[in-house]
């Protein structure tokens, strides 16, 4: 079915390797997030799982079959893009059958799964309309509708969110988990918001200059990140960052501690510091220290923990939960 | 944000625009009313505009000594007929330098509109002896070959800044959905750029439409187009002003009708893309 496995895929542009040499197995039906900065080679790496750009060098073999050469079409592959890439000038029902109609499907089949994936979508009403008459969330669900039709292996999402409103970017998220229980197709999904990742994925693969920094699940990330990057990167809000003597207690070059596994107090702790900023969530409250001789940590305390700009507070990490890396950023276990 | 603009400077700007445009048209206003004049009045000295004795005799002469409608047929064959053809050409031309372009892409553009700095007259003999050996001289399909090759340069850029507008991704989700390039083309883009594939046409059936020079040179009767049939009546000797500003009015109409009805398409078309 869906397995999708990379090996040794390298990407150059002209003299610039953007992505210098990449091995992944995907299994059939997870839900695979790429994650990482802007110009990390996320997108890169989905094109060419899609065919859209070719390989440097290197193979990719999707359903155990060699695809490294095949168009894009032969892959047996959906694709969700940014931009939606809707067909302007086709109604929503002319837009969703497009694949089926190119794979030469007779009218009553193509009408059929159509409405079906209409239905499943919510589209039902909108079946004649143009996509400028829609909201964003309707033609992304245009898209993904056009994309479920084929019943591909496989489903690439290119940051499908990022163009929505915040509101519409949690239902849509919720949205495309469901459809992900209901198809248990393969996805892989492209985004820069590492909350998407932690919410949608089976797997993380965390990118960094088009390298592979670390693959695991949500909460494996989160508990043991490999080095100082993934730490960094997952997690909101992010890892503080301790060097000098406070590492060197803990036989670390740094060490880092979650703003979650700080505990404050007004009276004592390990570290002693001023409230800098203090953002109100309702629920739970971030507070900026500026500690003594450290620097700024974030420390992350309940909704009902009173204190305000310049007061005193007390630090105490949770030396359990704390992480050690060394010279290399990388993780001392 | 409006900008104020004073009443003093809107006139100004009325009065110039008028003027333009007055100046511009004026030449077709005065063949026009020439065409209604006798010989006589057409040559007066001083001119007369308006006060003159209207009469249509001039176009039925005209009519009874050559064949209009033949010549407009002919038009009609050649300008279309080039138009088409050159779109034919020009789409998958312009779709492969707008969407998968490579380092020369840029020199072959700008090679394709140097050939259009080129005075023509330069390669007259050359292109009338080839005409003459192919036996397509004085034929339809001679005159639909070279008008084509002359307005293929202007076709292909314009229909390449069109398709530069299109994003690239909408063709990349048709390529995965399954639809081979000749697909790709009819289904996606060519219905994307239906405002700037329809104003390519008109301003090329125009353009097809007024041109003289290799019209004039390479045909002689049969399929010699309007323009022909107007420069038969231009002599050196004089006194057929108003026949040669009948038959020229006869010749301008259709196109200037076809451009009046389209030209909110053709504007359209050629600003396309300036203003999103």
């Amino acid at each position: 079915m869906g397995s999708i496995t990379l090996k040794n895929v390298s990407k150059v542009f002209g003299a610039h390797a953007v992505i210098p040499s990449i091995d992944l197995d995907i299994t059939d039906g997870e839900f695979v997030v790429f994650v990482g900065p802007s110009g990390c080679g996320k997108s890169t790496l989905l094109r060419l799982i899609a065919g859209l750009e070719d390989v440097s060098d290197g193979e990719i073999v999707i359903d155990g079959r060699n695809a490294t050469e095949l168009p894009p079409a032969k892959r047996g592959l959906s694709m969700v893009f940014q931009s939606y890439a809707l067909y302007p000038h086709m109604s929503v029902r002319s837009n969703i059958a497009f694949p089926l109609k190119m794979a030469g499907e007779d009218k009553a089949t193509i009408d059929k799964k159509v409405e079906d994936a209409a239905r499943v979508l919510n589209l039902t009403d909108y079946l004649d309309r143009k996509p400028r008459q829609l909201s964003g969330g309707q033609r992304q669900r245009v898209a993904i509708g056009r994309a479920i039709v084929r019943q591909p292996e496989a489903f690439l999402f290119d940051e499908p969110l990022s163009n929505l409103d915040a509101a519409l970017r949690v239902n849509m998220r919720l949205e495309i988990s469901q459809l992900h229980q209901q198809l248990k197709t393969t996805m892989v999904y492209v985004t820069h918001d590492q909350v998407e990742a932690m919410t949608m994925a089976d797997k993380i693969v965390v990118l960094n200059r088009g390298r592979i920094e670390q693959v695991g699940s949500p909460l494996d990330l989160y508990r043991r990140p490999d080095n100082l990057f993934v730490a960094g990167f997952i997690g909101s809000p992010k890892m503080n960052f301790v060097t000098g003597a406070p590492a060197a207690a803990h036989q670390a070059h740094t060490i880092g501690i979650r703003p979650e596994h700080i505990a404050l107090s007004k009276d004592q702790g390990t570290w002693r510091g001023t409230v800098g900023v203090a953002e109100h969530l309702g629920s739970d409250t971030f507070l900026h220290v500026n500690a003594d001789g450290i620097g700024t940590l974030t420390a992350r305390v309940g909704g009902d923990f009173a204190v305000t700009h310049g007061d005193q507070v007390y630090l105490t990490p949770d030396t359990e939960r704390l992480h050690r890396f060394d010279e290399k950023g990388m993780a001392i276990r | 944000m409006a900008r104020n603009v004073s009443t003093g400077r809107k006139l100004i700007t009325t009065v110039v625009a008028w003027t333009i445009g007055i100046l511009i048209f004026f030449p077709i206003l005065w063949t026009f009313l020439t065409s209604f004049k006798t010989e006589a009045q057409a040559i007066a000295s001083p001119p007369v505009f308006l006060f003159f004795d209207w009469t249509t005799e001039n176009y039925s002469e005209v009519q009874s000594r050559s064949d209009y409608l033949k010549h407009f047929m002919n038009s009609v064959v050649v300008s279309f007929g080039s138009t088409l053809l050159g779109l034919l050409i020009a789409i998958p031309s312009a779709w492969a330098m707008a969407f998968s372009p490579t380092k020369r892409t840029k020199d072959v553009l700008m090679w394709m509109l140097s050939t259009k700095m080129m005075p023509p007259v330069g390669v007259l003999v050359p292109m009338y002896l080839i005409f003459r050996n192919w036996g397509l001289l004085d034929t339809r399909t001679g005159l639909v070959i070279v008008l084509t090759l002359i307005n293929l340069p202007i076709i292909i850029w314009m229909l390449y800044t069109y398709f530069k507008e299109i994003p690239g991704e909408i063709l990349e989700a048709a390529r995965m959905d399954g639809a081979s390039l000749s697909k790709e083309i009819i289904y996606v883009l060519t219905p994307m750029a239906i405002p700037g594939i329809a104003s390519t046409l008109l301003l090329n059936i125009i353009l097809a439409w007024n041109e003289a020079f290799w019209t004039l040179n390479l045909s002689a009767a049969k399929a010699a187009p309007l323009t022909a049939f107007i420069a038969s009546y231009s002599s050196p000797e004089g006194l057929f002003y108003a026949k040669l500003s009948a038959a020229s009015t006869m010749a301008i109409a259709p196109i200037l009708i076809l451009g009046w009805f389209s030209q909110k398409q053709l504007v359209r078309g050629l600003t396309f893309g300036a203003v999103k």
